[in-house]
């Protein structure tokens, strides 16, 4: 039994791995359920599997073909966005679809259709997944695309993981002229102006997002910075690093867990007055690599664990446009009252493009994502309470970032969730999965009610 | 190295070298068993951007395949500068003290086809006057011990080989690079607990490939094995048999 930990570090489970190795090998006979894990940037608990088997998917690297004239990559689903990145950027394409963090695999990418910048105009990873093998445990693959398997397609894309272990996949990539991007970044003092300046930056923007100051109150809540920018045009071209894949080659580490006391209300406060107030209030325009641009946290090697042995519960939620004020309003108020505040919160506008996964969670309307330090039970009510906020204002949660969601609300938020189980491999499953279907009984409730109704005492003696 | 046949081409770590020299651009003659594994690892290679790949599935353990298969290598790539020899097995060491067929069956793979091979290639080198001729061997060769002296006793003949086909080949201007892994993270080691002292296969490749570029004779990989072996080389064998090693 090994501990291998989700980004969030909690909850902290038991579980045994299998490294895979190639993609033509069937599933290991392990004789408790599989669950695929990647590079476990997943914040909750949707990437462990306490009890189970997480088959490790990092042996999975290879390209299998790269086409520099139409952009289509074919690679093995352990490899990692940074890996098509390096490959890829240097000829003049890049991810159509990218989230905060190049150290994902493909295969996590698909299993939580990843979205990012540009959700308004591009909409999540999975519209760019042309097609993916799918392994069961039963032995059998099949290959899906949008006109093969379209069902297990549309399935398998959010599908967490759970309908059997996508081998390979290939994925359209977009061109680029070059490797930077013109950002600009346009303060807001309130969460109506920044609703306002949201929409207006999507047309003329294909990547925006907002940092939100958590501690502001009053008027000033939720406010804080604009970031929006667009792939820089062919004059730009000749820079120097115009061929790279990188901007900086030095990272910085957090090298040891850091002890609680570094995280408190006084340190979180000065770091969002100084994030604010570093702008004076007015809009700048730079030129920037895409790699501080999208990756800004990656530059800090496991920046987790600032938050320390006990981790973090990320929270992300998105709400649609006629209840967003009032309930992100709220959210904002309730998490920044509730004890530790968020370190860093991001706003952001989803487009109303569908996915193909029927168990994708971005939708029309505004996203917010914070983070908590775990101080217990606390922490756990405070992010339940987010959740059940965001259940009322008919929006969604996030599960990739989720360790507290409920199973109505699971629910509430993925209405394909019965068709969708139809189509998991008995042989899989996650801790995530069986907190939110806590009792999975071999008929259905309907069915069960019919019985009862006949033999009063048949759910009982069931157990 | 920029054309270079590599044997036992699925390996981690002759993947691992592989992806290196596929980003330099090298051409690339991938030898392996299994036919899909090593398809895998082809496609791979080229779309990382070697020059030129070409593979063959063969069990390396069928000596009178050695000849064509160079010949299909340089025919291939006309002509070889490079061979990285990669194939190997770690046995079970419990199994071989019972069986003469275990026993055997490590030296086969790791010494008698290594040096079935290598005298194919080194009369080629020798003649063409250049060529960089790698080997992977291990620190287990370094020195018999109770825990796995069958598999240290098939590395360190080949040391010795490779030791005695260096002293020849030098006029010819040929390197023969003799590197020694310790713990490798890999498929062959996945069974054994790990600790610090494990090496990814990439830190290994790069190790291995910069020995080669600077044309060295005798490499340890990472650098601290030098000093472990130095250490348990230096043991007087009278106390190192009461040892638990």
């Amino acid at each position: 039994m090994k501990s291998l930990e989700s980004w969030g570090r909690y909850p902290q489970v038991e579980q045994r791995t299998h490294s895979l190795v190639w993609r033509t090998d069937n599933l290991p006979r392990e004789g408790t359920p599989l669950l695929p894990h990647g590079l476990g940037r997943s914040y909750g608990d949707s990437c462990l599997n306490a009890g189970g088997t997480l088959l490790l998917t990092s042996g999975l690297d290879r390209f299998i073909s790269f086409d520099p004239s139409t952009g289509v990559v074919r690679c093995e689903a352990g490899v990692t966005l940074d890996m098509i990145l390096r490959l890829a950027a240097p000829r003049g394409w890049f991810l159509p679809v990218t989230p905060g963090t190049k150290f994902v695999t493909v295969g996590g990418a698909i299993a939580n259709d990843v979205h990012g910048k540009n959700h308004h105009r591009g909409g999540t990873f999975g519209r760019y997944v042309r097609r993916f093998e799918l392994l069961r445990s039963d032995g059998s693959r099949r290959v899906c695309a949008p006109d093969e398997n379209p069902d297990w397609y549309g399935a398998t894309i959010g599908g967490l993981g759970l309908t059997g272990l996508v081998t390979w996949a290939e994925v359209q990539l977009k061109p680029i002229s070059n490797p930077y991007v013109l950002q600009e970044t346009v303060p807001f003092g309130n969460l109506d102006e920044f609703l306002v300046v949201a929409r207006e930056s999507e047309k003329d923007y294909e990547f925006t997002m907002a940092w939100v100051d958590c501690l502001a109150r009053g008027k000033k809540v939720g406010r804080g910075l604009l970031y929006r920018g667009n792939f820089a045009p062919p004059q730009f071209d000749g820079l120097p690093l115009a061929k790279s894949h990188l901007s900086h080659g030095i990272g910085l580490a957090v090298p040891m867990d850091m002890p609680a006391f570094c995280l408190n209300r006084l340190s979180v406060s000065a770091f969002n007055w100084l994030y604010y107030h570093r702008q004076n209030g007015k809009p700048t325009q730079r030129l920037t690599h895409y790699d501080p641009f999208f990756y800004p946290l990656d530059a800090i090697y496991a920046w987790n664990r600032i938050y320390g042995k006990r981790g973090f519960l990320q929270f992300q939620c998105v709400v649609p446009y006629d209840t967003a004020r009032d309930a992100l309003k709220e959210i904002l108020e309730r998490s920044s009252r509730g004890g530790l505040p968020s370190f860093l919160s991001v706003l952001k506008t989803f487009g109303d493009i569908p996915s193909p996964g029927w168990m994708s969670f971005p939708r029309q309307g505004v996203t917010l994502a914070m983070d908590f330090a775990n101080r217990g039970e606390k922490t756990w009510r405070l992010v339940e309470e987010l959740d059940r906020l965001t259940r009322e204002a008919g929006g969604a949660v996030y599960p990739a970032k989720d360790a507290r969601m409920s199973p109505e609300s699971f629910a509430a938020y993925f209405p394909r969730h019965a068709e969708f189980a139809r189509y998991l491999d008995p042989g899989f499953s996650s801790s995530f999965w069986r907190r939110v279907n806590p009792v999975s009984l071999p008929f259905s409730l309907e069915a069960e009610r019919g019985v009862a109704a006949a033999q009063p005492q048949s759910l009982l003696a069931i157990r | 190295m920029k054309k270079v046949i590599v044997l036992g081409a699925t390996s981690a770590i002759a993947q691992a070298t592989v992806r290196l020299l596929a980003a330099r651009g090298a051409s690339l003659y991938l030898v392996g068993r299994n036919a899909a594994n090593l398809e895998a690892v082809a496609k791979d290679a080229a779309t990382r951007g070697a020059a030129k790949v070409e593979s063959q599935a063969v069990d390396l353990n069928d000596f009178n395949a050695h000849e064509g298969l160079v010949d299909a290598a340089y025919t291939e790539l006309g002509g070889l500068d490079g061979v990285v020899l990669a194939h190997g097995v770690l046995g079970d060491q419990a199994e071989a003290q019972k069986s003469w067929e275990a026993t055997e069956a490590v030296l086969r793979t790791n010494f008698l086809s290594a040096v079935s091979l290598l005298t194919v290639l080194a009369n080629r080198f020798e003649a063409q006057k250049a060529g960089t001729i790698v080997v992977i061997s291990s620190v287990a060769g370094d020195r018999g011990r109770q825990s796995n002296y069958v598999y240290g006793a098939s590395k360190g003949a080949l040391n010795v080989f490779l030791q005695g086909l260096r002293n020849r080949l030098a006029k010819s201007g040929v390197a023969v690079v003799t590197v020694k892994p310790g713990f490798v993270d890999t498929p062959m080691t996945a069974h054994l607990p790990k600790n610090k002292l494990f090496a990814s296969p990439d830190k290994v490749a790069r190790g291995l490939l910069s020995a080669a570029d600077a044309r060295k004779n005798e490499v340890y990989v990472p650098g601290i094995w030098a000093l472990i072996m130095l250490i348990i080389r230096t043991i007087p064998e009278a106390m190192f048999k009461r040892m638990k090693l």
